[in-house]
């Protein structure tokens, strides 16, 4: 059975997930490495630490492998109810981290039951979504899918932790691969590009831009009664929207209404709630074509950048290996992207595709959330980058999600 | 069914590429196309830490120190860094004894200046300050402490020549890109002009810092650091203890003294009085001192013994008698009465030689012996002849240094006036001036006039019967070379050695013989040649000179005395001049009755404790 296992697994994506792990730790390590201080290999240090760390992954990767895959698949609702237990117990008993009650301390170790709710999550979506007497044609099925996302991602943002919240928006991509319509895609973009228009422009001329692109939509479009009625009402409703947008930018705290102008570039704040991404964009910036080298790095090593060797880890990357080596994890993570839709698209069971994508759909909004933000192109929300930042939880939890996508793959070629 | 489920992979592999092509893009952006952040990252975590040298020391003839270097320290600040709400300004002000607004202040500035680059917070630390700070400076992130040195003065003496350091100013960049804002740069005297040597060479020592200021060791290894390198050594030629003695017996009096060996042309001591205390113009009291002393009345910043503009009254005597020899219109034993139709003299006998001449200091016979140079019948019209022996007359002056710039290594000297030929004839137009005009200049009045470096100039020439070296200051600089650009050759005078003996001779009598001018000069032990002189001018009682050297024959030392408004030269400028010369060559001043006298003297109004109280200057 092992020596089946291996044989029929995807070695591609053990590979790329080996390459980032291993690629993950060396990066910690030039944080952590201080010129002044060489101190010998310790396992106090946050490199030491995530070497185990790495080692736990590496034994639960294994178990995940050899384990039957009905451990997991069978028990889904049970570990999603789990979960959302745990993230109820975080509420009441959790330990206060920088803002966010996110962490259950049992003994010397502390975990993230956020982390594990994506697991959680994903496998019981899977299984909802994927049972025969399910028509996700339907908008009803739709939304009821959609509250199995929804419920764990409203009990995270209490604690608050926006960015692990938004990560759940993943499952909007198995929700839309499975029946959703295209629309509603369409739809969200728009909103987000209007809620970043209503903060830039004036809501008057907001209005009349709406307008005038509604009119060059009617009058492009047959003057039918019901067409010239439908542009009058995307006209009213994203009005409506955006003056909502505006009011409730207005109701904001005062902090996060900088944090928003910083990131839109309305506000120069260097040493305050731009203060991180500037700096992370220096460290990046500073990389130029080849970068300073491994462990030459002077902007992540000496505190410049704040959360280096977690939140903000991709400046190592950008600082020590430049645009060549950014180029390198980007195609490295494309690649584990692409691998993932592929594989799921192979799938015969329908639950091993729901899953594919979700597991897919969850490492992409870290990537694009993280990235994104070091970059300086999306607001400062902390959330992992899969397999590079410093921590345990994250990184188990994403191992847990990447294998068991690959039993099943390896499971069913098995077949 | 099949197609729109194809498509639903493909758009979300669609979204997945977009976003990752977006991001590489960006990064493209951020990492080649922006050069900012890079500079950035520099001025973030990389600090040039400038090594300032050692300015070098300038030392006397002995090896005495003049002036060497005091420890002190800068305290710089780098606004990006200081988190400006949580700094206690308040304790800062405390340590650096400035008042909590001062220091809110300093800080919007430097950060108005830049906020990477290092600023000058407080100037100048002492090192007890410096000491206190020191405890505290972990709570000021943004700011370190930079070590500087402040030129400190063993004795307060020869502010003229040693000059003063202070930063440098814009257009001084401008002119040498080598110094940047905050570096001090010699801004007279000697630190001027050998500022080249002095300053030494900058350093750079890089280092990698944090995010809370603290260095995190050498960049790349130090790779790019550079040791500085210490300023050069100036040996001089002064005197310490001449040049005390001369700022001493100068006090309460206005003008200067020069001293100097006539064989080498070192200066042993220059004197411009009223000095000042060089020390007045070190560190944070530079600027207040220096207005102070700007806007004295007696003008203490003016160097009068390389700047001041004096007739030469009769020490002009002894160039004159030497043309006259050389020209052959006069002999050694030449004669003439004293006739007082011609010029105003006092009383003494005729002078039967240019020997009695001299000591005796007769106008009338220096008259007759000027117009004989002036006027040599080499044209028959007395206009035109006049002219010829003016042109001849001139070129000889020139070659003892008079109404050139003696090329000495201080900026600012100035060349003094022998009018010529053109002067006259702009002045009363050609042919209408002959002897009869300029006649005043035989006795160096007139139109003459000479910078009491030339007078002691003059000196030197007649001490080494018939040449100069160029005066200078500095001997040798740290890597003992001789300076290249110190002219150390012979100028010789355009008169025959053998004609000096009759004019040093009477040199010798006007200070030993009766009937001297100099009378008040003599000391037992020594041959003491002097001339003096009374220069009358047109701002109150007379100036009173002296030039002289000693020992008659091998020579060690030539003296020029000048006072301003202080009478007749031989009553305080001789004695002052040959209690200098005493001093140098035996080492002490025996004369002590006559040294009082002098030191006593002073053309200012006292109080009735003696305190000098005035009166302005012209």
């Amino acid at each position: 059975m092992k020596d089946s296992v291996w044989r029929t697994m995807d070695k591609p994506l053990l590979l790329i997930y080996l390459l980032l792990v291993a690629a993950g730790w060396f990066n910690i390590y030039s944080v952590v490495y201080d010129p002044e201080n060489l101190a010998g290999f310790s396992f106090a240090t946050r490199y030491g630490k995530q070497l185990v760390f790495i080692g736990c992954a590496l034994l639960l990767a294994v178990f995940v492998m050899i384990a039957d895959i009905r451990i997991f698949t069978q028990f889904a609702y049970l570990y999603y109810g789990v979960s959302l237990l745990l993230l109820v117990a975080v509420l009441v008993a959790g330990v206060e981290i920088s803002g966010a009650k996110s962490w259950i301390r049992i003994g010397a170790l502390s975990i993230q039951p956020s982390e594990f709710a994506k697991v959680a999550t994903c496998l019981a979506f899977a299984k909802f979504v994927s049972q025969p007497s399910i028509n996700m044609k339907q908008p009803r099925m739709q939304a009821m899918a959609a509250l199995w996302f929804l419920a764990p991602m409203l009990l995270i943002l209490l604690q608050p932790d926006a960015g692990s919240a938004l990560v759940f928006l993943a499952f909007i991509l198995p929700l839309y691969r499975e029946g959703m319509s295209g629309w509603v895609l369409v739809t969200g973009s728009v909103a987000v590009a209007l809620f970043v228009a209503a903060l830039l422009v004036n809501r008057y001329v907001m209005i009349g831009g709406i307008a005038l692109v509604t009119v060059f939509l009617a009058w492009r479009n047959k003057r039918t009664l019901k067409n010239v009625s439908l542009a009058v009402l995307l006209f009213i409703s994203c009005s409506l929207y955006t003056l909502g947008v505006d009011y409730a930018f207005n109701h904001l705290s005062a902090h996060q209404q900088t944090r928003i102008n910083v990131l839109l570039g309305k506000e120069q704040d260097v040493q305050g709630a731009g203060y991180n991404v500037n700096q992370s964009k220096i460290a990046i910036g500073s990389g130029g074509f080849w970068g300073k080298g491994y462990l030459q790095g002077t902007q992540t090593k000496f505190n410049f950048v704040p959360e280096q060797s977690t939140d903000f880890i991709f400046c190592t990357v950008g600082e020590e290996w430049g645009w060549v080596g950014c180029t390198v994890f980007l195609g490295c993570y494309l690649f584990l992207l692409l691998r993932l839709v592929r594989l799921a698209e192979r799938q015969k069971s329908a639950y091993a595709r729901v899953y594919g994508y979700g597991v897919a759909g969850i490492f992409f909004m870290h990537l694009f959330v993280n990235v994104g933000m070091t970059i300086g192109l999306l607001p400062v929300i902390g959330i992992p980058l899969p397999f590079f930042s410093y921590g345990g939880s994250a990184l188990w939890a994403f191992t847990l999600l990447l294998f068991i996508f690959i039993k099943m793959d390896a499971r069913q070629r098995n077949l | 069914m099949r197609r729109s489920t194809i498509n639903k992979a493909s758009v979300i592999m669609a979204i997945f590429a977009g976003v990752v092509l977006i991001y590489w893009f960006r990064l493209f952006q951020l990492q080649i196309l922006d050069e900012r952040y890079t500079i950035d990252a520099r001025s973030n975590a990389i600090r040039h830490k400038v090594q300032y040298p050692g300015r070098g020391l300038i030392l006397d003839r002995d090896g005495r120190i003049l002036v060497y270097n005091e420890a002190v320290y800068d305290l710089m600040v780098v606004p990006g860094q200081v988190d400006a709400d949580s700094v206690d300004w308040n304790l800062l002000a405390r340590l650096i004894e400035v008042d909590s607004a001062g220091v809110r202040e300093r800080y919007r500035k430097a950060r108005a200046y830049s906020r990477y680059a290092p600023s000058v917070f407080e100037k100048q630390i002492s090192k007890e300050v410096y000491g206190r700070l020191q405890e505290y400076m972990y709570r000021f992130s943004g700011f370190y402490v930079q070590s500087r040195s402040l030129r400190r003065y063993l004795r307060p003496v020869a502010a003229h020549v040693l000059g003063d350091v202070g930063e440098v100013n814009a257009e001084e960049i401008r002119e040498n890109p080598g110094y940047s804002q905050g570096d001090y740069i010699g801004k007279s005297g000697l630190e001027k002009y050998y500022e080249e040597a002095l300053r030494g060479k900058k350093g750079v020592k890089v280092v990698m810092v944090d995010v809370l200021n603290r260095e995190k060791g050498s960049y790349k290894n130090g790779m790019y650091d550079t040791l500085p390198e210490a300023g050069q050594s100036l040996y001089t030629t002064l005197d310490a203890e001449l040049q005390e003695y001369a700022e001493e017996l100068m006090r309460g009096k206005r003008g200067s003294v020069v001293a100097i060996e006539p064989a080498t042309g070192e200066v042993l001591a220059l004197v411009s009085a009223p000095t000042y205390d060089p020390n007045l113009l070190v560190g944070r009291v530079r600027s207040r001192n220096y207005g102070d002393l700007l806007h004295d009345p007696q003008k203490p910043l003016f160097n009068r013994a390389l700047m001041a503009y004096y007739p030469p009254g009769s020490i002009f005597k002894l160039p004159q008698a030497l043309i006259a020899l050389q020209e052959g219109v006069i002999a050694p034993n030449t004669g003439f009465a004293c006739d007082k139709q011609l010029i105003g003299c006092h009383e003494h006998p005729d002078a039967k030689s240019v020997t009695e001449g001299i000591r005796m200091s007769c106008n009338p016979y220096f008259y007759q012996v000027f117009k004989r140079v002036i006027q040599q019948g080499k044209a028959p019209d007395i206009f035109e002849d006049s002219r010829i022996g003016l042109a001849r007359w001139e070129r000889y002056m020139h070659s003892f240094g008079l109404g050139t710039r003696l090329g000495i290594d201080l900026l600012d000297v100035k060349s003094g006036y022998i009018p010529d030929t053109g002067f006259y004839d702009r002045f009363y137009g050609r042919k209408r001036w002959a002897f009869s005009t300029i006649y005043s200049l035989s006795i160096g009045q007139g139109e003459v006039s000479l910078v009491p470096l030339q007078m002691a100039n003059l000196a030197a020439v007649m001490a080494n019967r018939g040449y100069y070296v160029t005066p200078h200051l500095v001997r040798e600089t740290g890597d003992g070379r001789v300076r290249a650009n110190i002219d150390t050759a012979r100028h010789y005078a355009a008169v025959d050695p053998r004609y000096f003996d009759p004019v040093v001779e009477g040199m010798y009598e006007a200070v030993h013989k009766p009937k001297g001018t100099a009378r008040r000069a003599e000391i037992d032990s020594i041959a003491v040649c002097g001339k003096t002189g009374t220069s009358e001018n047109p701002h109150g009682e007379d100036h009173a000179v002296f030039i002289g050297f000693a020992p008659m024959d091998a020579p060690k030392i030539a003296v020029s005395v000048f006072l301003e408004n202080s009478g007749f030269g031989g009553t305080w400028a001789a004695p002052l001049g040959s209690l200098l010369i005493e001093k140098y060559l035996t080492g002490k001043v025996e004369r002590i009755g006559l040294e009082r006298q002098v030191r006593d003297f002073t053309i200012f109004e006292r109080d009735e404790d003696g305190n000098i109280i005035g009166p302005p200057a012209h």
